[in-house]
Parts: structure tokens; sequence; C-alpha cells
């Protein structure tokens, strides 16, 4: 596979449209369908695709480990700061409504951070699915 | 009607087949009808996830699991009898417990009957957010958005400790 010029030359033309892709699904989730969990799968493809066109090892120089798997916890951890944010604003744990001077404001700040926390989260859990699997093998 | 009975067939498909590369492709496009079947219902949020996670993130995960594995399916080792048995027992419960639900689409069922109509006259004035989907679930849902957030969290670590630990502590056994 790693010498397959079609495939490489294609791949690499596609790649940043998925990654482009992925953000529109998860800035326009708003406005259209999609959100966090569709976003972060779909940017966790492009890592993939990227993986297994190129190589592991190639993919683990461009994205490392590290990074993915703080990724997972970095998430979970922005869901849960905004909740306590607004706690510590006056509201209940995740009142969007205190985050910003009006309270629909708030909710859209609020939102749009926690579809961030879940992109991110789901993001790193599927690319470190596919880099312990793949890697299991050599 | 098209759509469910290619899956139907689909089933039948990955039931015969003994070939587990196949196995995962026909699991795939049975993933994609599913997604099709959403965007019918007008779910098109789920139909994206489905498409996604289902035919896409599931797919490359099960041929990274081939890879380690076998690609033919083993010749089992007992008799098909009881498998069936259970198989055709769930399906008869759930048949059964179809009968007692609400006509398919009514307007007047309870699900349509209690908070729904609030997300969806209230939505927009209270979030500004077009999507209702979006609201309900980064919003008024955002306590068990939340809970799946750690979910998904909870299983990204759970496979690191089981697939990582294991290598360090007997390096000998990878191949």
């Amino acid at each position: 596979m790693k010498f397959d010029l079609i495939l490489r030359i294609a791949s690499k033309l596609l790649l940043p449209f998925i990654l482009l892709f992925a953000l529109y699904v998860q800035f326009h989730g708003d406005y259209g369908p999609g959100g966090g969990f569709q976003a972060g799968v779909i940017g966790a493809a492009m890592v993939i695709l990227y993986a297994i066109i190129f190589g592991l090892e190639a993919a683990k120089r461009a994205v490392p480990p590290i990074v993915v798997e703080t990724m997972i916890a970095l998430g979970a951890l922005l869901f849960a700061g905004v909740g306590v944010t607004s706690m510590l604003l006056g509201g209940e744990f995740l009142n969007y409504s205190v985050l910003a001077h009006e309270p629909a404001h708030g909710q859209h700040l609020g939102i749009l951070l926690v579809e961030l926390g879940v992109l991110i989260t789901v993001a790193g859990t599927m690319v470190t699915f596919f880099y312990t699997f793949a890697g299991r093998g050599r | 009607m098209v759509l469910l009975t290619l899956m139907a067939a689909v089933t039948i498909g990955i039931v015969r087949a003994r070939n587990l590369f196949a196995v995962v492709v026909l699991s795939g496009i049975y993933s994609f009808l599913m997604a099709s079947v959403m965007i019918v219902l007008d779910a098109v949020d789920v139909a994206m996830t489905e498409a996604s996670v289902g035919a896409g993130m599931s797919m490359v995960l099960m041929l990274g699991v081939l890879y380690l594995t076998k690609v033919e399916e083993a010749v089992p080792s007992h008799t098909p009898w009881l498998p069936l048995f259970v198989a055709v027992g769930t399906a008869a419960v759930l048949l059964y417990g179809t009968v007692g639900l609400p006509p398919f689409g009514a307007a007047e069922n309870i699900v349509h009957a209690h908070v729904a109509p609030r997300y969806l006259e209230q939505s927009i004035a209270e979030t500004t957010v077009p999507n209702v989907v979006t609201s309900v679930l980064a919003s008024y849902r955002g306590f068990d958005t939340l809970g799946e957030t750690v979910v998904i969290f909870t299983a990204g670590f759970a496979v690191l400790l089981l697939l990582r630990g294991r290598r360090r502590s007997r390096p000998s056994d990878d191949a």
C-alpha cells in the first residue's frame, strides 16, 4: 500500500477537505445537522486514512500518541469545566445562560464550548483506538 | 421498504458468509442502509452518526482486528440449535413488545406530548440555535451529554489500559 502512487496522491488531496468538513460539521452544528460526535469521528477518520496510506509511524509523527491521549481527558475536562464555570458565575451546573450578559448568547457560547469538548474527546478516543489496535500487530 | 428489504438481504448474507472480510464489508453496507433509513425518517443527525461511526469507524476497527487474526471463520464445535433458539426467542419477545407500542408517527403519542413541544417552541427564543437537535443535546440535556462524553473517555482509557499494559508486562508475548 505504501508505494501506491494514485492512492497516495488522491488521499493527499482529500485529507484537508476531510478536516475542513469535520470543522464545518462542528461549527455549523448549531444551524444544520451535525455536532461534536460526528465531527470528532470525521476528524479521527482523517488521521486514520493518513495512517493507512502513509504508515502508522508517519501518522504517529504527525499526531503523536501523547497528544491524542491528552485529548481524551481534555475534552471531558472542558465539558465539565463549562459546567463548573457556570456554577461559579451563579447559575446551576451546566446552565449556560450565565456565561454571557444575555442568556441567549450564553447558551450559544456554552453549546459551542461543550460541543468542542465532545469533539476533542471523541477524536482522541477514536485515534487512540486505532493506534493501539494497529500497533499491536508489529 | 426497498431499504428494509436490502437490509434483510445483507443480514442473510452476513449470516451465510464464512469469510470474515466479507462480513465486515457487508456490515458496513448494512450501516449505510441504516443511515439511509434514518434520512427517510428525517433524522439527519442520527444518519450522520450512523454513517460515520457505524460504517466508517467500526469497519476500520474491525479490519484492524482482522489484521491480527485469521480471515476465515472457524468451524463451530457445537450444533447451531441453541443459538438459533435464543435468537428466535429474542425476536419473538421483541415482536410481542411492538404490539404494545402506540401507532407509528401519530401526533397524539405520549413521546410527542411530554416535553418535546416545549423544546420545539422555546428553543430558538431561549438558545438562538436553529437546530433543535443540537440545543436539546447540548443545552436542555447537557447533563446526559456530559455522561456520554465521560463514557467515551472511559472507553478510551480502558482500551489504553488493556492493550498497553499487557504489552509492557509481557514483552515476549508480543509477536
